[in-house]
């Protein structure tokens, strides 16, 4: 079953060069080779997290090993290696992957502008997503992160659109600079917390099982812990290192933004647990009370922004950063509960968010605008779409039956187990302002009476409709039937070291 | 005091490259420009092709005279180190004449010459590998430098090219003597100029550092440091780069460094490795002020040429990392590094060479549009861009990842902290290139034929790019094994100070 995990990096990788080999004067080619592909990375991802066995306590499932480098230098057995494995955290985010391709190819498919090129750049990204969910050696899960990385400027910078708000103009290339820098600079601090984690360890080995096997010593564990936690955590959008988020992934193509913002993010988080926390134990408890913190902040001044703007897209992204920061909550509680929360939040917010994004690239497609205030009782005109908004919303807000309800539930728990009273206390006012934003831009911009200006505004598209009805599946999927999810997820939290019950 | 015996045959890779040189010249020289009856014109460009042959066959010839031997009165070494350089250095010549080709045809005089110091460059070069002894290091580094101050002049009627030539050679003349300097303090404080010798002096010499080979250190790194182009001692490489012909540029960048760490990686292995509490941190600091300055200043550069020129110098910054962690890990991981850098700086220059050959614009801001104009092009000089900054699945990753833990391997964790740090900036200043190709629009739309031998060359550099970044074992591998050559020293060495 290795051969699964090994084709889902594989894949995107030969999706993209294939495109590249399609003569660009068929365009209508190139969108079904990239349809295929993502189907097949879907399917393959479904059985991923379907064939996951839970039962039978840790371990790491579909393990596959291919030699890069060993034996040389100062590398010893199985020095590099890329070595690709599942287990219950990283199941449901590569089903996650999966599902938010599928979803993206389908509303990305209008464009013509250099779809050819489009599709290469974003299928290489997928890949790098994949690898990193899957990696179990510390150079290749930094080696697909940086494949995610590669992409990103020239996705947002060819294909994204400038904000423009009357007195300043937000350019796409200014959003795509910001992000790449931002994520590489992240990665400045990771690439030293790895090379110190290597020598410290002195295995001559970067496989990540036998490094979290070594005892570190405390004091280089508190020491090294921060590089890992800022690092990854500013690709989490976590506070003060966000501003990089809502711009960026206004700035993108819907697509994009939905990737970004649906998966790349959770990559930072997925960092901070299989890098920081399962290698540094000592050190992650000894810095929870910060991540804790940064995360509530996060939490709070996201709410706090998304309500300030007029902008739906940018609404959108300061709700990322604020559902980002419950992720971060969860991680800081270090119990079992908290940190499953995370995982499922990851889940949940990744599909609702994807689906949010979709929605307003749908509009923005039509409108020409993003404005919510010039908006008015478009559900008359586009029924289908509000039902969509209304249900991501709802999950964004923590409806029960909803994916999000039980992700914001276990956090909550964890962080009051914990004994951050106060910071479950600032939560759960985060979750109120998320409703009272996304209550309000639904009832300015798509009830109400119908502003004449948008009589001509359509239903979505038939594709931008499936890949909503296909996100909300998952999103009913795990908010009324969770056990799946918490099953896989809470077997493996509970041995991660360091992880309290 | 190994005996004065002379294998001659030991220099064939040499012998062929300095015939073929003058070879060239004559072809040249004697070649009625009418032709020969059916024997027709001679083509200028035909003559690159013969020059790149020429480097080849002595390429082939180094790999098939593999002979451990030192039997050259103790002056050369020629080993699996030497071997490796020989290939890597005979290659780096086939792609500079490849490159040359087009460019030397419709815009220099005197091709035969030009060729012919292109092949005596990679001579030197050969030479700084194998030397076992200060002198003959001295005289193969000579050799290099003053093939490659003549190639800088080269266009003779180009202002810019004069000036380089020009600053590159006072200086370059004024490193030499530096070197020669420092070559003499530490003949006279250990009594050889054989690096096994100075090996063996310094590491029974188990008191405090000597004045005067303390200065004889620092005037040798000094010298070698105006040669790889270390800051401070940089100052020629900008208006080099700039003034010289495009395809001198991309051999400067490529031989001149990779020579000098040839010999720069020997000589302090083999000979000053005792002393390595001594000169490890002057190196280290080097290495800082040079990733430091070269990467903030490529930032602010609007000519392609220059924004190289400074990005080289930060690349130089990286390799001295492996200098300054001297071990055996640390110099297999430099010379893998180097290779890296090297392939992929080619592939940037050829892809430079051709747009040049097409437009005679190398401003970045001409590149705008790149992508609608020659997708071809703007791919591999995007590969290569991007191999720079260090991204994966392209050599630059894995090469920088490499050395940067070996250098945090011997405790150097700092160092590899502001590398990895300097190497982020790099690509602010890459992708704005990239931004040009990508989003800029074209002035006007370009179509001109590429002859086939320039696109099959940079094809060929950009699969080198793919391959070292996507499984660069067998290249680590056999850097590794040879490596360990120079190295076998340092085993003895610290055997005998126990």
């Amino acid at each position: 079953m290795g051969g699964v995990l090994f084709a889902l990096v594989t894949v995107p990788l030969c999706t993209a060069v294939l495109i590249m080999l399609v003569p660009s004067r068929y365009p209508q080619l190139v969108r079904y080779v990239a349809l295929v592909s993502a189907g097949i990375q879907f399917a393959l991802s479904l059985i991923v997290f379907f064939a996951y066995e839970f039962q039978g306590g840790r371990g790491l499932r579909f393990g596959f090993r291919l030699d890069w480098l060993e034996n040389v230098g100062f590398l010893g057995k199985n020095g590099i290696s890329l070595h690709l494995a599942v287990d219950g955290i990283a199941a449901p985010l590569v089903l996650l992957t999966g599902l938010v391709i599928f979803a993206a190819v389908f509303v990305s498919w209008n464009i013509s502008y250099r779809n050819k090129d489009f599709f290469v750049l974003l299928f290489l990204l997928v890949a790098g997503v994949f690898g990193v969910f899957e990696s179990q050696d510390l150079f290749f899960l930094f080696f697909w992160y940086e494949v995610a990385v590669l992409p990103m400027y020239l996705l947002i910078a060819v294909w994204g659109a400038s904000s423009n708000f009357g007195t300043f103009v937000r350019t796409k290339e200014y959003g795509a600079m910001k992000l790449v820098l931002y994520l590489v600079a992240g990665s400045v601090l990771i690439f030293i917390g790895i090379f110190a984690t290597f020598v410290e360890a002195d295995r001559g080995t970067f496989d990540l099982p036998v490094l979290g096997q070594v005892q570190y010593d405390s004091g280089f564990q508190k020491a090294v812990f921060p590089f890992y936690m800022i690092g990854f955590g500013v690709l989490a959008g976590m506070w003060p290192f966000h501003t990089w988020s809502p711009d960026g992934h206004v700035a993108a193509p819907t697509g994009v933004s939905m990737l970004h913002a649906g998966v790349l993010m959770k990559l930072g988080a997925f960092g901070i647990l299989r890098v920081g926390m399962t290698l540094l134990p000592e050190g992650a408890e000894f810095w929870a009370p910060v991540l804790m913190t940064l995360g509530v902040i996060g939490a709070l001044y996201g709410a706090i922004s998304a309500l300030a703007q007029t902008d739906l897209k940018y609404m959108v992204g300061y709700s990322s950063v604020s559902h980002m920061g419950f992720v971060l909550m969860g991680l800081a509680t270090m119990n079992d509960i908290g940190v499953s929360g995370a995982v499922l939040q990851m889940f949940a917010h990744g599909a609702m968010t994807a689906l949010m994004f979709a929605n307003v690239g749908a509009l923005y497609d039509q409108a020409h605008t993003r404005d919510m205030t010039t908006f008015g009782g478009i559900a008359k005109k586009m029924p289908r779409h509000s039902a969509f908004w209304a249900i991501a919303g709802l999950s964004s807000l923590g409806l029960p039956g909803l994916a999000g309800f039980i992700a914001e539930f276990h956090i909550f728990v964890g962080t009051f187990r914990a004994g951050y009273y106060w910071a479950g206390a600032a939560g759960i006012l985060a979750a109120a302002i998320t409703a009272t934003y996304i209550l309000r831009m639904l009832a300015r911009a798509y009830f109400g009476p119908l502003n004449e200006k948008w009589e001509s505004l359509r239903e979505m598209r038939l594709g931008e409709q499936f890949a909503g009805a296909l996100l909300i599946a998952f999103l009913l999927f795990m908010g009324l039937w969770p056990t799946p999810f918490i099953d896989r997820i809470s077997d493996t939290v509970a041995n991660i070291p360091g992880i309290t019950s | 005091m190994p005996d004065a015996n002379f294998d001659w045959k030991l220099l064939t890779p040499e012998y062929i490259l300095v015939a073929w040189a003058g070879l060239l010249i004559m072809l040249d020289l004697f070649w009625p420009a009418g032709g020969f009856g059916r024997w027709g014109r001679l083509d200028k460009e035909l003559l690159g092709y013969i020059a790149a042959a020429g480097a080849l066959i002595s390429v082939l010839v180094s790999l098939i005279w593999v002979d451990n031997d030192t039997n050259f009165a103790g002056l050369i070494d020629i080993n699996d180190y030497t071997t490796l350089f020989r290939v890597f250095f005979g290659l780096i010549g086939v792609f500079a004449c490849l490159a040359s080709a087009r460019y030397v045809k419709e815009r220099l005089l005197h091709a035969g010459e030009y060729y012919a110091f292109i092949l005596l460059a990679v001579v030197g070069a050969n030479g700084m590998a194998a030397a076992s002894e200060l002198l003959t290091a001295y005289i193969s580094l000579e050799l290099l430098s003053f093939s490659l101050y003549v190639l800088t002049a080269y266009a003779k009627f180009d202002l810019r090219s004069n000036e380089g030539g020009l600053k590159y050679m006072l200086l370059g003349a004024f490193s030499s003597a530096l070197l020669l300097y420092g070559i003499g303090m530490i003949y006279g404080t250990t009594g050889s100029t054989h690096y096994s010798e100075i090996g063996k002096a310094l590491s029974t010499d188990t008191g405090g550092i000597d004045e005067a080979l303390f200065l004889g250190l620092a005037l040798i790194m000094a010298g070698l440091g105006f040669k790889v182009a270390a800051v401070p001692f940089h100052m020629w490489t900008p208006d080099a780069y700039e003034g010289a012909p495009l395809p001198v540029t991309a051999l400067i960048s490529a031989i001149s460094k990779s020579g000098g760490f040839a010999l720069f990686l020997k000589l302090f292995a083999e000979a000053f490795e005792p002393k390595i509490d001594d000169w490890r941190y002057f190196i280290a600091g080097l290495s800082v002020a040079t990733m430091v300055l070269g990467n903030l200043v490529a930032i602010q550069q609007s000519n392609i040429k220059r924004l190289l020129a400074y990005s080289s110098i930060g690349q130089v910054g990286y390799l001295l990392m492996g200098i300054a962690a001297l071990s055996p890990e640390s110099g297999s991981a430099l010379v893998l590094h180097m290779m890296g850098y090297v392939v992929t700086n080619l592939a940037a220059f050829v892809c430079v060479i051709i747009y040049y050959n097409w437009t005679g614009k190398e401003e970045i801001k001409d590149f705008a549009g790149l992508r609608d104009t020659a997708p071809f092009l703007a791919l591999s000089l995007s590969i290569a861009l991007f191999s720079l900054a260090g991204m994966p699945l392209f050599a630059g990753f894995a090469t920088k990842f490499i050395l940067f833990q070996a250098a945090a391997d011997q405790d150097l964790l700092w160092l590899a902290g502001v590398a990895v740090t300097m190497s982020f900036v790099s690509l602010y200043y890459y992708l704005v290139i990239i931004k040009e190709m990508f989003l800029g629009k074209a002035e006007a739309p370009l179509s001109v034929r590429v002859p086939w031998v320039e696109y099959g060359a940079l094809a060929l550099l950009v699969a080198g790019v793919l391959f070292i970044g996507l499984y660069p074992a067998p290249l680590l591998d056999w850097v590794d094994g040879s490596t360990a050559d120079v190295f076998a020293g340092v085993g003895r060495a610290a055997v005998a100070g126990q």
